[in-house]
């Protein structure tokens, strides 16, 4: 029954599109389609947690689609988990526009395409056959290119465009070829009959394979995950938002879907794979986001690092269903939907933030910004909040799901192969790399961009934003400290989605006295957030009090020290740059060739000395640019072909059809 | 092949299959003697021979088969192919003021090697495809891819657009050839296929004197020429 009322919605947000495509995308009806799409975002999101807490599965076949096929549909516990995710970032990103797209110069190029967008995503997680799931994959990726293009007069915008269309038809092929080896032959495309058939290690490892480039490329796995920084940062931040915070979730839902159900018991080495992927996206993400300095594209990097997270979860979960460890395989599946979750919602609250700043100062650059806290305080304060929780720091929600990742890794002394055994504290170290190199990332973040004084004009003119877009951030960071607070509820709700995909649940958590979180017993580790919080709450007040108590109230004017360096301007704060100097000095030259150029001015001359710092992106020159080039060259080539003789075309049939023939002689 | 000719017809399964067989390598024969003709009016010759000896193998199929629309093929055959179109291509070369040129394109002696080793290429294929159909259809249906490839040879072998289109009604010839070699091939079909050479005729007669008025020459090299090309 559920799946009719997940279906409904979905059906009323592809209308809505078709509705502001009918009414041209005039830019009075911007509230309206905002506020619908919000309303039926929500509806989607409470159907899903309906599916989520209730773990049955009901289905649907719909008589559209090809013929005698049919669209079938399915909402079970896990769908309903993504549709909770899609439906809340829908809403809230929709609540948030409302305001923010009073905005947008040309609401035409955004309108038509943003409502069925969110219902594509929504489709795709109820999708139950493989056709359905590719067009609905598909149509997501159009839209959302399309969203991407909506500021297309700057030429980054079209490069990025580009980029992301290739990559997106290169992912959606894979995926079409993976779903055609699922269904071995037999032509059964619906899920249910992938799940019956049988099929050979190899087969399933080049099903795995093509779902890691398919989805991973999705979800922005390194060495695929080049489109994302690109596109993300260039769509209107709410859409940023649904691409960084939702899509990627969509695609990790995907790979979920594929490789956790239909294709049946992992092997380990398959295990091994998707960790050391996801250990090397955790890190590579965080280092390139340290040496950005625009805010969005920050935090674009930031979600390929959090994907690398989350597979790192994924990676150890099938470690342990390989070797029926189901107790360790629902802990780490557990931490990995969790950090869905979680992702979903400070990634969301970031980039409605960093669309607050460029609503209120046209900048993305920190490098022009500072000083916002004054100017922007109830922005900043959710802002920070999201900055605490990406960061992973107690009490927050982003710490719970890393730590329960790394209880998992910690029970993977257990697991009888070497190869795990020696692999899985490697991917630790790397998670506990990321870990501290992005709260060092997001103190840059937070203290360029709202703390010091305004290194430009704009910041200086700055201007709080609108309630809408306000209540939208609030939403979220309740929601983070929420999370993070009370997470034996979360846990808990995951609990029918994890027991249907690896046959086991964690320990029922609301059970555990003081609201703590035991992940497999008390003996060995357990946390409680609200304790942490109350602790936190308690001793920074004590400290205020005693400070203002105790504190001697004399006080004397002076000049500030000023290093013996009198100029007061702007500039001479510390900058993003020099933030992030002494990290790029350890891990710049091996990833990403950095150098550095000091240009000092001869004796005598008055002008500036020069830093000059380049960055090379390592994986795009040796893996994408040559790609690019043979491309490029065999098109060279094969463009002789177009000017051919008759006779030559003649003999180019000819030839082709005396060697198929020779083919068909010599065959067996 | 045994050609024995008895002074009555007796059906007899060898006979019957002999005198087919013999038709249809005739058919092919006569493809390869097109391969090494150097002049026009001796390449239209051999083609009216080609479409006299595609006659006789329909006519003899309408015979065995017992179908007389076959009867009908096999007369468009003679009057078209073998009459009609090599005396208007006669005239066309005549008002064209080609009827002396002498086409040098290939060596005889490898353009025959090639030839050959298509015949066998497609006998080999054709034996090893149809494993399971009737001997008398398959032999046909050699014969006939042979006679395919040979037209698709004839024409890419040669520069004059005459002699392509003779290359090209050859082939056509072919396909007869299988289409009537096959028992209960629809007779809509054959017609179909007795229009396409029609038409395909009048087309490209019509577009050889559209070629000579704007360049002066059927030779197609000119229009390569013509399009910043050299070949």
């Amino acid at each position: 029954m559920l799946i009719e009322f997940a279906l409904i919605p979905v059906a009323g947000l592809l209308a809505v599109s078709l509705a502001a495509i009918l009414a041209g995308g005039r830019p009075s009806i911007s509230a309206p389609v905002y506020g619908a799409s919000a309303i039926l975002c929500a509806l989607v999101a409470i159907t899903g947690l309906a599916a989520m807490l209730g773990g049955g599965v009901s289905t649907t076949v719909l008589p559209v689609g090809l013929p005698w096929l049919g669209a079938h549909f399915r909402l079970d516990a896990l769908a309903g988990f993504f549709l909770v995710v899609v439906g809340l970032g829908g809403a809230v990103a929709s609540l948030y526009a409302i305001g923010y797209g009073r905005h947008e110069r040309e609401p035409w190029r955004v309108l038509p395409f943003y409502s069925a967008f969110l219902g594509a995503m929504s489709l795709v997680v109820l999708a139950d056959d493989a056709f359905s799931f590719l067009v609905s994959w598909e149509v997501m990726s159009l839209l959302s290119w399309a969203l991407v293009l909506a500021h297309h007069r700057e030429n980054e915008n079209r490069r990025a465009g580009y980029v992301y269309l290739m990559m997106a038809g290169f992912g959606t092929m894979a995926l079409l070829l993976a779903f055609g080896l699922l269904s071995g032959g037999s032509g059964g495309y619906a899920f249910d009959a992938m799940r019956e058939t049988a099929r050979t290690p190899a087969i399933a490892a080049a099903i795995l394979a093509l779902v890691l480039i398919g989805a991973g490329s999705k979800a922005g796995l390194v060495p695929l995950h080049v489109w994302l920084p690109l596109a993300h940062p260039a769509a209107p931040s709410h859409v940023s938002a649904l691409m960084s915070g939702v899509m990627t979730k969509v695609a990790i839902y995907g790979f979920i879907r594929i490789v956790f159900d239909l294709v049946g018991l992992p092997s380990w080495w398959a295990a091994m794979v998707v960790l050391v992927l996801g250990g090397a996206t955790a890190a590579l993400g965080v280092l390139y986001a340290l040496m950005q300095h625009d805010l969005k594209r920050l935090l674009a990097y930031h979600t390929v690092e959090n994907i690398g997270i989350i597979f790192i979860g994924l990676g150890l979960a099938l470690a342990f269903q390989s070797n029926h460890q189901t107790a360790g395989a629902a802990l780490a599946f557990t931490a990995a939907l969790f950090h869905v979750f979680n992702h979903s919602l400070f990634k969301s609250l970031l980039f409605f933030g960093s669309g607050a700043v460029l609503t209120a100062t046209g900048e993305r650059d920190m490098e022009h910004l500072g000083g916002l806290i004054h100017r922007m305080p109830a922005t900043s304060i959710a802002f920070l909040i999201g900055c605490v929780a990406i960061s992973a720091l107690p009490p927050l929600n982003g710490f719970v799901s890393e730590w329960l990742t790394f209880q998992a890794i910690l029970i993977s002394p257990e697991l009888p192969q070497w190869g795990l055994k020696l692999s899985i504290p490697t991917v630790g170290a790397l998670l506990a790399l990321s870990a501290a190199l992005a709260a060092a990332c997001f103190v840059k973040a937070y203290g360029i961009t709202f703390l010091g004084r305004p290194r430009s004009k704009a910041a200086e003119r700055a201007a709080e934003v609108d309630r809408f877009a306000l209540s939208a951030m609030f939403i979220l960071a309740g929601l983070c400290v929420l999370a993070g607070i009370f997470p034996g509820f979360v846990i808990d709700a995951l609990a029918p989605a994890v027991a249907s995909l690896v046959g086991g649940q964690m320990p029922t958590q609301t059970a555990v006295p003081w609201l703590s979180i035991v992940p497999i017993a008390e003996s060995r580790s357990s946390y409680n957030g609200l304790l942490v919080f109350i602790f936190i709450a308690a001793s920074a007040t004590i400290a205020a009090l005693a400070i203002h108590r105790l504190a001697s109230r004399a006080f004397r004017r002076s000049d500030p020290w000023d290093c013996g360096f009198p100029s007061a301007d702007p500039a001479t704060q510390y900058t993003a740059g020099s933030f992030a100097q002494p990290i790029r000095r350890v891990f710049g030259t091996l990833v990403f060739a950095a150098r550095e150029k000091v240009e000092m001015p001869p004796p005598g001359d008055t002008g500036p000395a020069r830093l000059h710092v380049t960055l090379r992106d390592l994986i795009w020159d040796w893996l994408y640019q040559p790609v690019a080039i043979g491309v490029t060259v065999a098109a060279t080539r094969l463009n002789a072909l177009q000017f051919l003789t008759i006779r030559r075309y003649l003999a180019l049939v000819f030839a082709t059809l005396v060697l198929l023939l020779m083919v068909l002689a010599l065959w067996s | 092949m045994t050609p024995t000719m008895p002074q009555t017809i007796a059906m007899t399964g060898g006979f019957v299959f002999d005198v087919a067989h013999l038709l249809a390598g005739g058919l092919v024969l006569v493809s390869l003697m097109m391969l090494y003709q150097r002049r026009l009016y001796a390449l239209l010759n051999v083609f009216a021979l080609h479409a006299l000896v595609l006659t006789f193998s329909v006519a003899w199929q309408a015979y065995i088969q017992d179908a007389p629309h076959l009867y009908i093929t096999a007369a468009i055959a003679l009057v078209f192919k073998a009459i009609v179109i090599p005396l208007a291509l006669h005239r066309m070369i005549v008002q064209l003021g080609i009827h002396r040129e002498i086409e040098t394109a290939g060596g005889v002696g490898l353009t025959m090697l090639l030839g050959m080793g298509l015949v066998a290429l497609s006998t080999v294929i054709m034996l090893k495809v149809t494993s399971e159909a009737d001997p008398l259809a398959r032999e046909d249906l050699a014969f006939a891819l042979s006679v395919v490839l040979l037209g698709l040879l004839v024409m890419v072998t040669r520069r004059n657009a005459v002699s392509q289109v003779v290359g090209f009604m050859s082939l056509e010839n072919g396909l007869v050839l299988a289409a009537t070699g096959a028992k209960g091939m629809p007779f809509v079909v054959e017609i179909s296929v007795a229009f396409s050479i029609l038409i395909a005729f009048i087309v490209i007669g019509i577009f050889l004197f559209r070629i000579r008025e704007r360049f002066d020459t059927v030779d197609v090299q000119a229009l390569d020429r013509f399009r910043g090309e050299m070949s």
